[in-house]
């Protein structure tokens, strides 16, 4: 039996008329990545919120470390550690000084403090910068710096709320990296993202939260399994040879290619398409089929959704989340 | 108990001691404070302080503590501001979620705040030397004087971090700061005597707190025969913290930012 992180059954939380979460469960075993997969608006932050002691429930029930989110708050809020989706780093102050006030507010000693500063500071490659005020700052290192500030009192249940929303692509993926080797390590991490690639890159198990609800979850092969995996899709020169192209494409993958003959496209579901690409190419040469267009298309959040609710992944305008957006 | 009462001090001093080394590094901010009160006062003294009547005092005596009791509740909107931004900001939410002391974040920034107007105050009353003002009082007098003004300006301080945990944002905060202090400032005795106004202004400037520390402070700094301001504003100060300050605390905690 696998002990629980955090474990959540049935937050419900309104926010007036509109309702922000409607009675959802959770559990995240120890050591482990859940990531909350879902478009703006959905409720993610909500449940961070209210997980973080940060808003309180208006029903159900959960525990974080074993410590009830309204009964033992103060307790709770020494085990964990909270990156938000808008960098809470005080500008006027250093990344040094950011990360001495923060661990002087865990009750950490001046000294300890400011050891442990430096160390996260060199740690998420930020020496250089540790003694300039955050204004200065880019981006990126707001973010990396906002992460270091949950890390200060080496609490074993991190939150992260949209850790890489607005970064560019580089940024992120160097930002992914720093979640899976720095942080990720033995802890445990609720991860909230609207990006399926990046749930796919860090979390262990994944849950997909529409209007306040979990829609699906489980690994991200089952996830994906649900939703299909990849898919090379071509566009033809002619239309004419959709048959044959799809016939020649017949055995390539475990599930046969889906042609569309009005569209002159033909769609392959895959698993390993960066490989199939190649073969797709050879054997429609083979067949002397010309084609205009070829992708590789991995699923998004988009997909997941159309899959799951049949729509796809919309903001509701004045939704939960558009408070949820001033919010964090 | 005892370690509970410890760390409200020592978590509200952590906050009081970063703020005031953030505040070290936009200096703009205390210049643009002060550059407003200074422009009031060189408007008061050489405009209309000519048409002025205060029968006892030169109206330079007269104005600079009126003036500066006015910049110190002015001086408070910082306070609802610097929130407003940190609640827009998300500091807020990191603030709480750490096992800190509750109050600490409010105690820390309204301290801070007070620190600041030790040094507004010590400008004015430099540029009100300037312009020919002196004291008529001892030391512990003038001593005094300078901490009912502190007093005054703290219980503001804490008016505004409600505002500023109320509103929706920064420039809300800092225009529903100010709206109401402008007649509770200029409906008061701080640049004209009480007796000039019409019965119902007259009525309200008496009773209004702003008039009750500029009267204490002209009774410490110039020997006004007004002595009763002194308790008066005092306990004016003292019962706006005790309403204020755990309504904006019980807001803090309840705040989630939005």
């Amino acid at each position: 039996m696998t002990e629980l992180a955090i474990r959540a059954e049935g937050l419900a939380k309104s926010y007036g008329e509109v309702r922000a979460l409607c009675g959802i469960d959770l559990e995240v075993p120890t050591g482990t990545i859940l990531g909350l997969l879902g478009p703006n608006g959905a409720g993610k932050t909500t449940a961070v919120r209210i997980l973080a002691t940060l808003l309180r429930p208006d029903a159900g029930t959960a525990t974080v470390g074993g410590f009830d989110v309204v009964g033992q708050a103060d307790e709770l809020r020494r085990h964990i550690g909270l990156a938000g989706q808008y960098a809470a780093v005080d500008e006027t102050l250093t990344g040094l000084e950011n990360l001495e006030m923060v661990g002087r507010l865990y009750h950490r000693k001046v000294k300890a403090s400011r050891e442990r500063a430096r160390e996260l500071l060199e740690r998420f490659e930020l020496t250089d910068a540790g003694g300039r005020p955050v204004k200065t700052y880019s981006g990126g290192m707001r973010r990396r710096l906002d992460l270091a500030a949950a890390l200060v009192a080496n609490p074993p249940i991190i939150f992260l709320d949209e850790p890489t929303t607005g970064l560019d692509p580089r940024s992120r993926r160097g930002m992914w990296d720093t979640i899976a080797e720095r942080v990720a390590s033995g802890t445990t991490l609720l991860l909230t993202t609207q990006y399926l690639e990046e749930a796919d890159a860090l979390a262990d198990e994944i849950a997909v939260i529409d209007h306040g609800s979990v829609i699906a979850s489980g690994t991200s092969d089952e996830l994906k399994q649900q939703v299909g995996g990849e898919r090379i899709e071509l566009t033809l020169v002619d239309r004419e040879h959709t048959a044959v192209a799809a016939a020649a494409l017949g055995e390539l993958s475990e599930e046969s290619p889906v042609a569309d003959a009005a569209a002159g496209r033909v769609v392959l579901p895959t698993r390993d398409g960066a490989r199939m690409l190649a073969e797709t190419v050879r054997r429609l040469d083979h067949a002397g089929v010309s084609i205009s267009d070829l992708a590789l298309r991995k699923p998004t959040l988009d997909d997941v959704f159309l899959k799951l609710t049949g729509h796809e992944a919309e903001v509701a305008p004045d939704s939960g989340d558009a408070a949820e957006e001033v919010a964090a | 108990m005892t370690s509970r009462l410890y760390w409200m001090v020592a978590d509200g001093w952590t906050i009081t001691r970063f703020n005031l080394i953030g505040a070290t590094r936009v200096p703009e901010l205390l210049v643009f404070l002060t550059i407003q009160p200074i422009l009031f006062v060189l408007l008061f003294v050489y405009v209309f302080g000519g048409a002025i009547q205060t029968p006892g005092f030169d109206y330079v005596d007269f104005l600079i503590p009126g003036i500066i009791v006015q910049t110190v509740t002015f001086n408070g909107i910082t306070t609802g501001v610097g929130l407003a931004e940190d609640l827009g900001k998300g500091v807020i939410d990191r603030f709480r979620s750490l096992p800190m002391a509750r109050s600490a974040v409010l105690a820390g920034r309204t301290a801070a705040d007070m620190v600041r107007n030790v040094l507004t105050i010590a400008l004015m009353l430099a540029v009100g030397f300037i312009v020919g003002f002196s004291f008529n009082a001892g030391v512990l007098e003038i001593v005094a004087g300078l901490a009912v003004m502190l007093l005054f300006g703290l219980a503001f301080s804490w008016i505004a971090a409600l505002i500023g945990l109320s509103v929706p944002s920064a420039e809300v905060a800092q225009s529903a700061g100010f709206i109401w202090l402008f007649p509770l400032t200029f409906a008061s005795s701080a640049f004209v005597p009480v007796a000039t106004m019409p019965a119902v202004v007259q009525a309200f400037a008496e009773i209004n707190p702003v008039t009750k520390t500029v009267d204490a402070v002209r009774h410490l700094f110039l020997g006004a025969p007004y002595p009763d301001a002194v308790w008066q504003s005092v306990l004016w100060s003292v019962a706006l913290i005790a309403i204020f300050a755990p309504l904006a605390t019980a807001k803090y905690r309840r705040t989630s930012s939005r």
